[in-house]
């Protein structure tokens, strides 16, 4: 059933328990993200340091498919070289691409080994409208990093 | 069949399945299905006795014209309105603008207030403050009680001698509430305001009759009282017409036109430039004759009942807020709900999965959103058409919803 695709429970935890949701004292790059016609709202504060992401805070309100993708989000580039983080975000628009064929380069038998958690979004995509719910998060992230 | 016969079967879309399951259409709020009524009386106009209106003096022009100064006097009957009070509009939202520019443009100026209410639809403020801006006028908010209702005094207590304009809905597209629009309309004509009415879902949904009203201009769309997209309409007191300027010009709205200058068509012409959306306006008419038939105090009724329904059942589900009166006295068939555990957006597609059909999001009332303290809420609205089950299927689907959510 599709909707059992779509509520993964990954999802659903990341939606009770959003990761990284706290404040950072100095954050060296910010950027608020919504979207006007449902509402949701996903706030970004990061610490880049010599090209890696050292920190980031997520805040903000909204659907389980926005505010989970933020959490996911969160977790997977903490950490991360700035190539590393563009490369992630370039991987995850291109699962969540309604046009693009195929699986953007996920395994299905290696479920995880490219994009960890964020995977269980895929099923996302079989319903259209909530698509821009699941890229909130990453759209803001380019925009904080400046991209 | 439901307390108004067996009306479901004049709208062919009810037969429809989504994703395998039964149809609950509960977004009449929104827009309106069509019936077969409508749907024919627009197609036999394109088939048979199509050509622009007043343009020239050959059978089809003058069949079509004919056909749509017809719609005119339905709808003028409709709400008990005098002949040549009625303008074709867009819809709502461009009635609205068209009064708040002519208004506003014309004699609004610093120190002048337009008093509103904080339960408004976007197309109730938006202009207001538009117009707020090119004036130096101010927009202000009368606010709800903690029954989510606008409590008469609440506005009347706001009438002063700045305030120029009063315009308010006359039942929340979210709430359902319903103001006494007469009492607010003698107060502010007692202050020497002109009083409007956004009347979106109250023209579709209760009987109105605008002499007993008192009000100035009413607002209200054809797509929500089962006529088609595309055509709108703006009542004015006659008196109030003539001395209103238009806002749009073009053919159509002229008496002449010279190189120096041009003098107006008389009312209700003059505000209606350009060639006007009259196949729309010939289906409103259809639909118009549709709910005089049926009797607008028994569609008001059947909403009523289907109301008390939905808050009732409502009520039974834990952790579900009703954002709106809790019973059915003053108020239409809008039922919002919030659920503190289930945003509103995934609530409606795990609806939409169970063949229910419902808004979630600001409802175009975004003030109205910031001031319940909500992210959104869904809505589940009803007209002609609706029937109890509908409301079981939005019930039982809220419990797929909550399985799956875990609460």
């Amino acid at each position: 059933m599709a909707l059992e695709e779509l509520y993964r429970e990954v999802i659903l935890d990341h939606y009770r328990n959003p990761r990284n949701r706290v404040e950072l004292d100095a954050p060296t790059a910010h950027a608020d993200g919504n979207n006007p016609l449902c509402g949701d709202e996903v706030h970004l504060d990061l610490i880049v340091a010599d090209g890696i992401v050292t920190d980031i805070a997520v805040t903000g309100q909204g659907c389980s498919i926005s505010q989970s993708s933020a959490s996911m989000m969160s977790d997977a580039i903490k950490g991360k070289t700035l190539a590393d983080v563009n490369d992630l975000t370039a991987k995850f628009k291109a699962m969540m691409d309604i046009d693009a064929n195929g699986d953007a380069g996920i395994d299905p038998d290696r479920p995880g080994a490219m994009l960890g958690d964020l995977e269980a979004l895929q099923g996302v995509r079989k319903f259209p409208v909530r698509i821009k719910c699941a890229n909130l998060a990453w759209t803001t992230l380019q925009e904080a990093l400046g991209n | 069949m439901n307390d108004l016969g067996n009306v479901r079967a004049d709208f062919p879309i009810l037969e429809r399945k989504i994703n395998g399951k039964r149809l609950a259409f509960l977004d009449s709020a929104a827009s309106s299905q069509k019936p077969v009524q409508v749907l024919d009386a627009m197609d036999r106009v394109y088939r048979t006795r199509y050509a622009n209106v007043h343009r020239g003096a050959y059978t089809l022009s003058q069949e079509a014209t004919d056909d749509y100064e017809a719609a005119r006097r339905k709808v003028t009957r409709f709400i008990n309105a005098d002949d040549d009070e009625i303008i074709f509009t867009r819809s709502t939202t461009s009635a609205l603008n068209m009064v708040a520019y002519s208004l506003g443009l014309n004699g609004l100026g610093e120190g002048d207030r337009i008093l509103t209410t904080v339960m408004e639809h976007h197309a109730n403020i938006v202009p207001w403050q538009m117009v707020a801006r090119y004036t130096g006028a101010e927009v202000i908010y009368a606010d709800i009680d903690s029954g989510h209702r606008v409590a008469t005094e609440a506005v009347t207590e706001m009438i002063d001698e700045r305030v120029k304009i009063v315009s308010i809905s006359g039942m929340s597209n979210v709430l359902g509430s319903m103001p006494a629009i007469s009492e607010i309309a003698a107060a502010a004509h007692a202050a020497g305001a002109v009083m409007i009415v956004d009347a979106a879902q109250l023209v579709p949904h209760a009987p109105v009759d605008v002499k007993a009203l008192g009000a100035d201009f009413l607002a209200f769309s054809s797509h929500k009282m089962l006529g088609p997209t595309g055509v709108g309409v703006l009542w004015g007191r006659r008196d109030r017409l003539e001395e209103m300027e238009p806002i749009e010009g073009g053919g159509e709205m002229i008496s002449d036109v010279t190189l120096d200058g041009s003098t107006w068509a008389p009312v209700p012409h003059k505000f209606e430039a350009g060639t006007p959306p009259f196949v729309e306006a010939i289906g409103l008419g259809a639909a118009v004759d549709y709910l005089s038939e049926l009797g607008m105090d028994r569609v008001f009724a059947h909403d009523r009942e289907l109301t008390a329904y939905a808050l009732d059942r409502l009520g039974e589900i834990p952790d579900l807020y009703v954002q709106g009166p809790a019973d059915v006295h003053n108020r239409g068939g809008a039922v919002s709900f919030s659920m503190p555990d289930i945003h509103a957006h995934d609530l409606a597609t795990i609806l939409d999965q169970e063949g229910v059909q419902v808004r979630a999001g600001h409802h175009c009332a975004k003030p109205l959103m910031r001031r319940l303290d909500v992210p959104a809420t869904a809505r589940a609205s009803f007209y002609i058409y609706s029937v109890r089950e509908d409301v079981d299927a939005l019930i039982d689907a809220i419990h797929v919803a909550r399985k799956i959510f875990g609460v």
